[in-house]
């Protein structure tokens, strides 16, 4: 699998978590970022169009920080 | 212990741990006031909802940008290389051009490689794109035998480890139709199907630039210390042939084009590569920008999930609203096309009412009045 220190560590939600974070940010899948199904960070959760991708940034600013991506 | 840090979750975890640093030695409740004055501190300093942030970022790019352009044609870097720098390189990023002016790799090596000083320069002379020509020392033709000959260097090819078996083979698979034969140091090549004259002549042209060895577009290579390991720069962003270099670190090694780490590592490697190559710029020119500002900047390109630039073709094309794109560049073309497919415009955004003279939804501009009236006050004015 690709690994790299440029890449962050990515995790696939399941489908409880996925409608959690959309209620807490008050948002539907569509106003999230994208990410590519066949992106090589993501190819190994053989991810679906509408999964939503947390991705666990290393901030130069908060330290870690959570970002969320949806499959597009 | 750990459940009174967890009570104040809004913190950021940098800022946590320089208060658990800080508050070490004091007494519970006193830690406790410190992480909720700390909380709200951290709540009022958060940017607000409808605050024009785009533009603080434009402003916050264009003052230093100013400084900037009068020292745009710097060369500088490691050895003997050249790099673009400056204004140059942040158009160059923001605008994302699919191929940067100067590509650069950084190669780390793997354990056992990295600090031995004949294994570097084995890697090093195995990187760097090898031509025939670079091996040879005359192409002639015999025209009686309807072939040509290539009088091969030997000096230099026991220097870069290459044997004429090699270079036949690579030849027989690269240019196809070729019968390719060596005599003790000269390569006699001869097409299979009998060509003219001038076939020969741009045949013997191709033979010069066949590659023998190495990846593919690497002119420069450049091994340098730093610290105690050694890191080959090179001047590609072919990074892809690179990670298949034996004792390249694929772990580590970069290259400064985006679009390259995007196809081979996602979109959120090529954010962090935007933001690191922005941050040196601005750090070479000996200017601050705030970290924050190019993450945003970083995060809009990205948003797609494919790596967008800063430009009518990029973020700008994104947009809903039509008045909004026509207002950036080439607003003809715009209006036309959503005329011709009936495009509705919502008014969601700020240009296109500003266009219209109408409060934009920004700052005090965004919240709408939403009230929720009492039963008997909507009974009792029906009466």
């Amino acid at each position: 699998m690709v690994e790299h220190t440029l890449i962050p560590e990515h995790k696939k939600l399941n489908e409880e978590d996925s409608e959690k974070i959309l209620k807490k940010f008050n948002i539907s899948r569509k106003q999230l970022p994208k990410i590519k199904a066949n992106d090589p960070a993501i190819l190994k959760f053989e991810p679906k169009k509408g999964d939503i991708i947390e991705i666990i940034r290393e901030s130069p600013t908060t330290g870690k920080s959570l970002f969320y991506r949806v499959v597009a | 212990m750990s459940s009174i840090y967890e009570e104040f979750s809004n913190i950021p975890e940098s800022s946590m741990n320089e208060i658990k640093e800080l508050t070490k030695g004091m007494d519970q409740s006193s830690r406790k006031k410190v992480l909720k004055r700390v909380s709200e501190e951290y709540e009022k300093a958060k940017i607000n909802p409808g605050e024009a942030i785009g533009i603080i970022t434009a402003e916050s790019f264009g003052e230093p940008g100013t400084q900037m352009i009068l020292r745009v044609f710097h060369f500088a870097g490691v050895a003997e290389m050249s790099l673009t720098l400056g204004l140059t390189r942040l158009i160059e990023l923001f605008d994302a051009r699919k191929s940067p002016s100067t590509p650069l790799t950084k190669i780390y090596l793997k354990h056992g490689y990295k600090t031995d000083v004949d294994k570097v320069k084995a890697i090093a002379a195995s990187i760097k794109e090898t031509k025939l020509k670079d091996i040879s020392d005359e192409f002639s033709f015999n025209l009686t035998q309807f072939r040509i000959e290539v009088l091969l260097n030997k000096k230099e090819m026991k220097e870069l480890k290459i044997t004429e078996t090699h270079v036949v083979n690579v030849l027989k698979e690269s240019l196809k139709d070729l019968d390719v034969k060596d005599d003790n140091g000269t390569l006699r090549i001869k097409p299979k199907e009998k060509d003219s004259l001038s076939g020969l002549y741009k045949l013997k042209e191709k033979l010069k630039y066949a590659a023998i060895k190495g990846v593919k577009g690497v002119e420069q290579v450049t091994p340098v210390k730093q610290e105690n390991e050694y890191i080959i720069y090179c001047t590609t962003d072919n990074l892809k042939d690179i990670f298949k270099v034996e004792g390249v670190d694929e772990t580590k090694t970069t290259t400064n084009n985006p679009f390259v780490i995007a196809d081979l590592l996602g979109i959120e490697a090529a954010r962090k590569i935007i933001i690191d190559e922005a941050v040196e710029v601005i750090k070479n020119q000996g200017l601050d920008i705030d970290i924050r500002h190019i993450m945003f900047l970083a995060d809009v390109m990205t948003n797609t999930g494919v790596i967008k630039g800063i430009t009518r073709t990029g973020i700008t094309s994104e947009k809903e609203s039509v008045l909004a794109r026509a207002s950036f560049e080439t607003p003809i073309k715009h209006i036309v096309n959503a005329s011709l497919i009936g495009e509705v415009d919502n008014l969601n955004s700020v240009i296109e009412n500003v266009m219209l003279n109408q409060p934009v939804p920004l700052g005090t501009g965004l919240p709408d009045l939403v009230a929720t009236m009492k039963e008997d006050a909507v009974k009792g004015k029906k009466k």
